[in-house]
């Protein structure tokens, strides 16, 4: 009966004034909120004497020295052992020279980075994974204590999680996870999982239970109806709420400073802590930046036709 | 194909009794129609029989094994939904393959397409297989969930009411169509319907419900002539049966029980004219085209009833009617039945 309502979709078009002065809107908050970022980006590209420099420069001469910076170590050296040295290999050995130094190693950069990937993309995928289990869970089954239950996964959420940091650190140390992915990967699904069950668990009630029931009796199991008639349809959910998950993981600080340090320290504590001669290796820290918001960027792009597709389901009935 | 027997069925909803002791037997090969108003348990007697809602009291055998507590993936039952029933991240095609791509068929993809596109032809949805399910009207939906059970050869099919959401033309071929398809492949079926004329057409038994129970189960025929009360007389016939109340019509050899007469048209002799039983005045008359309804008061009370335009009554006539082989009804609704010789 409802069948027209919802196949066709009828949306008053908006007037041309009001989409003018939406767009014009749009531009300047847009503007205002990519300038940071634009800053951040240029000075990945600037010197070092060029990115400290007051009044500061919006245009210079761009170089692949913060970059180089990022991902080696380096010596300073006397001029006539650089001179005796054979032609540079490759553009970083020409930089790192004409400041008089040599590389001596690789930076911590890129463990530190992949380090973020691994723990950031694991407690994103269990994050969800717990999450629609528990979501389904609430939505389909008469759950004892349902509410109470809920009310109490929501209140992991009330106070902040590094409220109870000396706990965690004491408990993880006691615990040997200290300074592990794995623990890491733990202590931010725990974090997240009372977000993606409540967001997950209100995509799934809009499912009509009747695409289960139909399946079962088409002859699956219930396992079965859930990865084939439940999970398509909670794509545009189990999306929205990854992106939410891996955000948090991605860029939390406070706790990754305080319970790593080497083998599993993300990306977000080490690079505040790239140092060069003489005080902070801004175009390297510009370069790391930049470098850390691209797996984010892409994800998002990426699900982004996922959340649009979603929408464009709407509910089928008859 | 098998025999579905439902005896003393119960079910509660918290504190609304949903079914309660429902026992039938549907024989196999039989096409049962349950009428009844909305919120008499129709949908909920369907659900119990295919396993998605659980009886708390009665069993249920479906070709004689208990099936009482079964999965509903064990029990080969066919449904067909009330409201959402297509998968709207699947085309029509796989919405049509679906049961048969089930682990538990284990149906090769040659046999499943060519049963598809058999079954789409039947419903005239072949032009339509590779539509999202989303993409379809109201009445295109509804074929492709019909269809969606038609794939299949299950023991029985449960049908919520399937056609209630087409145009006058589609329903009626495809009552037709469906009247073929149980006899061609000699399907058993149990079906809701709120359209006295499909209940009639197709059912080979009607089963009348009411707030949970199955007050009386029938041939059309009985359940039309031989209704057990008031409630069941009311549910068939257009227009509805007229009751009026015995104490303002003096009819010879009535029993003292009866409160209500219960009038059909075929009851009724109707006369231009003075000289009759009881003299009425034709109220209004309305064209339906082959035939009229004639409203008519008599002893203050109005009677509906259908005439023949040929007939020549119009607004204001006076007519005699005679009531031949009425129906009575004690105070509670119970059909009170005539003394062998009246
Ligand atoms: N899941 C449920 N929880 C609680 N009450 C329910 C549930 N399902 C059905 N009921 C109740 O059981 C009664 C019978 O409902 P049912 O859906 O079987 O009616 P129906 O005869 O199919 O009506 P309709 O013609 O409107 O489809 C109603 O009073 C309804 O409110
Ligand atoms: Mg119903």
């Amino acid at each position: 009966m409802n069948a027209r309502s919802s196949t066709a979709h009828s949306v008053v078009e908006p007037s041309l004034t009001s989409r003018r002065v939406a767009s014009v809107l749009v531009i300047v908050y847009a503007f205002v909120t990519l300038i940071p970022l634009f800053w951040i980006f240029a000075t990945g590209f600037k010197t070092p004497p060029d990115s400290i420099s007051y009044p500061p420069k919006v245009i210079f001469e761009p170089s692949l020295e913060g970059y180089c910076n990022l991902f080696t170590t380096r010596t300073r050296q006397t001029s006539e052992y650089i001179a005796q040295l054979g032609p540079p290999e490759g553009i970083c050995d020409e930089v790192t020279r004409r400041r008089e130094m040599v590389i001596a190693g690789t930076s911590n950069y890129a463990p530190r980075f992949i380090n973020s990937v691994i723990i950031a993309f694991g407690s994103t995928f269990l994050s969800v994974f717990l999450g629609v289990m528990a979501a389904y869970g609430f939505s389909r089954f008469k759950v004892p204590l349902k509410d109470d239950l809920l009310f109490f996964i929501l209140s992991t959420r009330m106070m902040p999680p590094i409220a109870v940091a000396i706990p965690i650190y004491l408990m993880y140390r006691e615990l040997g996870l200290s300074d592990t992915k794995l623990g890491m990967i733990l202590l931010y699904t725990a974090v997240n999982v009372s977000l993606a069950v409540w967001l997950l668990k209100g995509f799934i009630d809009e499912i009509p239970r009747e695409y289960e029931e139909a399946a079962m009796i088409d002859g699956y199991t219930r396992l079965q109806a859930f990865r084939k008639v439940v999970l398509p349809q909670a794509t545009t959910g189990i999306a929205a709420t990854a992106i939410f998950c891996l955000i948090f993981a991605w860029n939390e600080y406070a706790f990754a400073v305080l319970l790593t340090s080497g083998d599993a320290q993300t990306a977000p504590p080490f690079i505040p802590t790239i140092i060069g001669e003489g005080g902070m290796d801004w175009p390297a820290v510009g370069a790391g930046t930049t470098l850390f918001l691209i797996p984010i960027f892409i994800f998002t792009i990426l699900l982004r036709k996922h959340l649009l597709r979603g929408i464009t389901f709407g509910a089928v009935r008859k | 194909m098998a025999e579905v027997v439902l005896s003393h069925i119960s079910k509660k909803f918290g504190s609304v009794t949903a079914i309660s002791d429902v026992s039938l037997t549907i024989g196999n090969g039989e096409f049962i129609v349950l009428l009844g108003p909305t919120g008499a348990g129709k949908t909920t007697l369907l659900r119990l029989v295919a396993g998605l809602e659980t009886a708390d009291a009665g069993t249920i055998s479906i070709g004689g094994f208990d099936a009482t507590k079964s999965a509903p993936s064990s029990r080969d039952v066919a449904f067909v939904f009330q409201q959402y029933s297509l998968y709207p991240h699947l085309t029509v095609f796989e919405n049509l393959a679906f049961p048969l791509r089930s682990p538990i068929r284990n149906m090769s993809e040659k046999d499943i397409t060519a049963k598809v596109k058999e079954i789409a032809g039947l419903l005239r949805i072949e032009d339509k297989l590779q539509n999202r399910a989303t993409q379809l009207s109201g009445g295109q939906m509804q074929r492709v969930a019909i269809g969606r059970a038609l794939v299949r050869s299950p023991s029985i099919y449960l049908m919520d009411e399937p056609l209630s959401s087409l145009d006058a033309k589609l329903r009626g071929d495809l009552r037709v169509e469906l009247k073929r398809i149980q006899h061609v492949m000699g399907a058993t079926v149990l079906y809701v319907t709120h359209d006295q004329m499909e209940a009639m057409t197709l059912a080979t038994r009607i089963g009348v419900m009411k707030e949970g129970h199955l007050v009386q189960v029938g041939t059309p025929r009985e359940i039309y002539t031989d209704p057990v009360d008031l409630y069941v007389a009311s549910r068939l016939g257009t227009p509805s049966i007229n009751s009026l109340p015995s104490k303002d019509f003096q009819v010879a050899g009535i029993p003292d029980t009866v409160h209500t007469i219960g009038l059909r048209t075929e009851h009724l002799q109707i006369r231009k004219g003075k000289k009759g039983s009881f003299i009425g005045t034709v109220n209004y008359v309305e064209h339906l085209g082959d035939q009229d309804y004639l409203h008519i008061s008599i002893n203050g009370h109005e009677l509906v009833t259908l005439s023949n335009p040929d007939d020549g009554l119009s607004t204001g006539d006076e007519v005699s009617l005679e009531f031949v082989n009425a129906l009575y009804f004690d105070r509670a609704g119970n059909r009170v039945h005539r003394g062998k010789h009246p």
